[in-house]
């Protein structure tokens, strides 16, 4: 296993994998503890409509399904703020529509048909060096908005009413919020890919939150285990040649069950 | 003066009408209590002092001035404190979101703004609790909790939406032997189904129904009904007492 650690290409994933576990560790306590796993995963199949706009126009993948996830992003909070009651019934369409636009254009691009699966399951050892910077970047945006914003974000996060009458901005935190998401569901979706991201969104968190008193903690925790799920998962998939989205997800919800079965019998 | 003056106020919903030419002065260091059946207005009442709502029909001064000027002073304790019991957050964090954006740090929490918390978390007893999940505690706790957030800022009026709701007698009846003591220096406006209770503790009891009828209860003991020959539980209660 250790001459793998030679190969560019695997030193790559292992740094993609930290990074975005780390990311997703913090976003994903968010979107858990503001009940948006329903929101992630409309923006996070309404972002393949933006891989197939990227992939029919030679334009960047990244570029592409960021657009879509931020406009996606965008769209749900409009809707938040004026049809509450009818959120879910958006959010299936945006998640339908995404999923087609993105099916079609990939289909009428000329000589492509290769890399589908890729953006299904994810494809962490095609990272590439601009991956890494995009990845990195983003994590240390995250990182700087959560110690800057933390009080205002928490504050709207568990009680957004209060948040209100003490004259924080509701709807912009929230948004803002939501677009970290959606830069994060971009990047996750590179290492596991689009059907599993939430999953990577939610199965950490949903065991750091067991185990933390603070939000920020809850954070901290779901990044560690995060990345330690990745890098097992990564190692397996190497080890047994199969795919790296699924393995990780996989070794994600063992230690799940693992989890839960020891807190039963204590 | 009054620190909260209502005046002709009215207010409608998608053109129905919950509240109609409503008149009502507070007094300092007053016990008001807010009564009334389910959509009569009373939380549309709350909302509108909190300058949640705006006024278009009738005015409000809270402190002679817009409602919206005035947040400061006025502490607020939401209905339902059992929600998001899950979330991973300590007492004091939560007590913490009552200071206001002013004389804040670049980030965390600056060093008097936990002594205040903590200060106010004393003040309703809570004090032992301040690094517990808010989730442990139970639900008469959690509202004392919510009472310490909203003293946090100091108001000088402390308005709860329905307090004892979802807590047992005992702790009932404690939620409001504190406000007693916390009455000695702050205006308290409580909503509250439980007519019984208030009885005990109030000052001045209104009855929201679309209108507003005042219960003084300093005449408890008159026979008749009161001015607008309206009847409720409060003469009703009195009646009781009456033949005790």
């Amino acid at each position: 296993m250790f001459e793998a650690l030679s190969f560019p290409f695997i030193q790559n994933a292992l740094i993609a994998g930290v990074l975005v576990s780390l990311a997703s560790g913090i976003i994903g306590s968010l979107i858990v503890v503001n009940r948006m796993v329903f929101l992630a995963g409309g923006i996070a199949h309404t972002a393949y409509g933006g891989i197939g706009v990227a992939v029919f126009l030679g334009l960047p993948i990244f570029l592409g399904a960021s657009v879509f996830a931020v406009a996606a992003a965008l769209i749900i909070s409009m809707i938040t703020l004026k049809h509450r009651e009818r959120m879910d019934t958006f959010i299936g369409l945006m998640w339908a529509v995404g999923m087609a636009l993105g099916v079609v254009l990939i289909d009428l691009t000329p000589g492509y048909n290769a890399d589908f699966m890729s953006y299904l399951f994810g494809s962490i050892l095609a990272v590439s060096q601009s991956d890494l910077y995009f990845m990195g970047g983003l994590l240390g945006m995250i990182v700087f908005i959560m110690i800057f914003w933390y009080r205002d974000i928490l504050a709207v996060s568990y009680d957004s009413e209060y948040a209100n009458l003490r004259g924080i901005n509701v709807q912009f935190f929230y948004t803002l919020i939501l677009i970290l998401s959606a830069l994060t569901v971009v990047v996750a979706i590179k290492v596991v890919g689009l059907i599993l991201v939430i999953a990577l969104l939610t199965i950490p968190v949903y065991i750091a939150e067991k185990l933390s008193n603070t939000l920020y903690m809850m954070m901290i925790l779901s990044g560690i285990f995060s990345s330690i799920f990745t890098l097992i998962g990564l190692w397996i998939s190497y080890e047994y040649d199969i795919a790296s989205g699924a393995s990780i997800i996989l070794i994600s919800a063992v230690s799940l069950f693992l989890f839960l079965g020891i807190n039963r019998f204590k | 003066m009054s620190i909260i003056e209502i005046k002709n106020l009215s207010f409608s919903y998608d053109k129905q009408k919950i509240l109609e030419n409503i008149n009502l002065n507070v007094e300092e260091k007053d016990f008001l209590a807010i009564i009334g059946p389910n959509g009569g207005g009373k939380s549309t009442l709350l909302k509108l002092i909190l300058g949640i709502n705006p006024v278009k029909d009738g005015s409000i001064r809270t402190f002679g001035e817009v409602p919206k000027k005035n947040l400061s002073q006025i502490g607020y304790v939401p209905q339902n404190t059992n929600v998001n019991t899950d979330f991973p957050i300590k007492v004091i964090e939560v007590v913490l979101m009552g200071h206001i954006g002013t004389k804040r740090p670049l980030f965390g929490y600056a060093k008097e703004e936990t002594m205040c918390a903590m200060g106010a978390l004393a003040q309703v007893g809570m004090e032992k609790f301040a690094n517990e999940r808010i989730g442990s505690l139970s639900g008469g706790q959690r509202q004392r909790v919510m009472i310490a957030r909203a003293l946090c800022a100091h108001p000088k009026i402390l308005i709860l939406d329905e307090p004892t709701s979802s807590i047992d007698v005992d702790g009932q009846k404690q939620i409001y032997e504190l406000l007693k003591e916390l009455n000695a220096y702050i205006t308290i406006i409580v909503v509250s189904h439980d007519v019984s209770v208030i009885m005990k503790y109030a000052t001045t009891v209104v009855h929201i129904n679309k209108k507003l009828t005042y219960h003084d209860m300093s005449g408890q003991h008159s026979d008749a009904p009161n001015r607008c020959n309206h009847f409720c539980e409060v003469e009703m209660f009195n009646k009781f007492r009456e033949v005790k």
